[in-house]
């Protein structure tokens, strides 16, 4: 039986998918079967992060409304062959997803696969919540910045209050995947510390990803940063975040500014 | 029933209720006040949710019925439902619209204020409930969320997050960092008094007095802090 996670964030542009694709990735080149899920329908993007959307042929709508079947829709990865895509369908908007289909769709996932990840559309509306609906673990994708903080712990209550687990009186799993850290702009200052998000968020840490180009250019390029770039300083990052998803016990280390021979020699900067 | 049974003399009951009412006084322009209120709901969703809403008109003096039902639509739209309306000295209101109210006293008036909301209350006669026991709460209160409790106080053992909010009839203890909205003696209680171990809160009150983040003293932010009321007055001072 597959975990079925959720990344989500409330706020959009802080990683979402990036995460998804470098997390599932990560996941399955340790042999794992994992399905990751685009529920952003109407602004279908995992596909492209992926590299994948020249293959698209049905996608989740056409499955949860039983035009296509899975088998069908499944995208198989070409470098990674245990990792699958459900795309999400461009034409419709969130309102074609309908509750019953999303439960079929999950249920069906949850025997074929060892993980099911959904990539949430940012907000906290209907998609959002059906990304959530089903979920035993959340991935919550945070900046190290006030708003997207904020958000968060708006999405840490609706995971409380609105995933079948909790309305079940189970709990849910939550981890806090901080992304985009900027280890020169943290030293300065300008960034909320680790430290302060996690007592605002009060749920326990599954990574700290570093701000990299390396990352843009993954996705540009329709490869998963795991992928593209394994030793960049992300990529490590999220691999480690996937053995901790995986029970794991690995340190946590923040990533540090390396100052160059500039810096050393006139001391600070001014900023 | 059929009419020919002769009615029995029957002596009616009148019973006399109060209840404390929250008042809405639109300004003009319409348009900006409205989207003030939404401002401010968005950060404590739910806060009318079965309540009762009074509509005061002295201020914006509306010209016509119809503005004032499109008021009352808009209102109704944003999940408000105006129980009534107080419109000074008009004498009547169309038969579509809610009541006209008189006499209504308002006993503690805040000062209107940047939020763009003021509340009055109406006079209310407090009957004290024995049902007065603490509702505690284990979990972190995160954003959006409102804890409501209408006897007694509300302790929090984790933090209260940004854009959250605790409404309690008595006081109210937050033993992590208080980061939202608190007001205690909500029912009419100048006794009750908000304890908290950080203060970050984006507003504190303490029956029906407020006071904003913004102009509390900056040696109470961040520290140990209570709030309550003093001569009519509310202060935050330090605890420790």
């Amino acid at each position: 039986m597959a975990k079925v996670l959720v990344v989500t964030s409330g706020k959009g542009g802080v990683g979402k998918t990036t995460s998804t694709a470098a997390l599932g990735a990560a996941l399955a080149q340790t042999g794992k079967r994992v399905a990751v899920i685009d529920f952003d329908v109407g602004l279908r993007n995992l596909d492209l992060v992926m590299g994948a959307e020249r293959r698209v042929v049905f996608d989740l709508i056409n499955v949860t409304q039983g035009v296509a079947k899975l088998s069908q829709a499944l995208i198989r990865d070409k470098r990674v062959d245990t990792l699958f895509l459900l795309p999400a369908s461009q034409t419709r908007d969130k309102d074609a997803l309908t509750e019953e289909g999303v439960a079929r769709v999950i249920e069906e996932l949850r025997e074929k696969f060892d993980y099911v990840l959904c990539d949430s559309p940012a907000g906290i509306e209907r998609g959002a919540q059906l990304a959530m609906r089903f979920a035993d673990e959340a991935v919550i994708v945070t900046n190290p910045e006030v708003s997207s903080v904020r958000d968060s712990d708006r999405i840490i209550g609706l995971l409380d209050s609105r995933t079948l687990r909790a309305e079940h009186g189970q709990n849910i799993t939550k981890y806090i995947l901080v992304t985009r850290y900027d280890a020169a702009r943290a030293a300065r200052g300008e960034m909320l510390n680790i430290d302060d998000v996690l007592d605002i968020l009060s749920t326990p840490l599954l990574g700290i990803i570093p701000e990299s180009e390396g990352v843009l250019r993954a996705s540009n390029v329709g490869s998963p940063v795991t992928l593209n770039e394994p030793t960049n300083a992300a990529a490590r990052a999220y691999i480690d975040a996937a053995r901790r998803l995986e029970g794991e016990d690995v340190p946590i280390v923040l990533p540090v500014h390396r100052r160059g021979l500039l810096d050393r020699m006139f001391g600070r900067r001014a900023a | 029933m059929n009419s020919a049974i002769p009615s029995q003399k029957k002596s009616l009951r009148f019973h006399a209720r109060s209840f404390v009412a929250f008042t809405l006084s639109p300004e003009a322009p319409l348009e900006k006040w409205l989207g003030d209120l939404d401002r401010w709901t968005e950060n404590s969703p739910g806060f009318f949710a079965g309540r009762p809403v009074l509509l005061d008109l002295s201020i914006l003096k509306p010209a016509g019925d119809e503005i004032i039902a499109r008021l009352v639509s808009q209102l109704a739209t944003r999940g408000i439902r105006v129980y009534a309306i107080e419109a000074g000295d008009r004498q009547t209101l169309g038969p579509d619209l809610p009541p006209l109210l008189k006499g209504a006293k308002p006993v503690v008036i805040d000062e209107p204020h940047a939020t763009g909301e003021s509340k009055s209350k109406a006079s209310a006669l407090s009957e004290e409930s024995a049902d007065t026991r603490s509702l505690i709460i284990r979990s972190p209160i995160r954003s959006g969320q409102s804890i409501l409790h209408q006897h007694g106080d509300v302790i929090v053992m984790g933090s209260v997050g940004y854009g959250s909010e605790i409404i309690a009839a008595g006081s109210i203890h937050v033993y992590g960092t208080l980061r939202g909205r608190a007001f205690a003696g909500s029912a009419g209680n100048s006794e009750a008094r908000i304890f908290c171990s950080r203060n970050e809160a984006e507003l504190l009150a303490v029956d029906g007095w407020y006071m904003t983040a913004d102009e509390m003293e900056p040696a109470t932010r961040g520290r140990p802090a209570q709030s309550f009321l003093d001569n009519g007055v509310i202060r935050v001072a330090p605890l420790d």
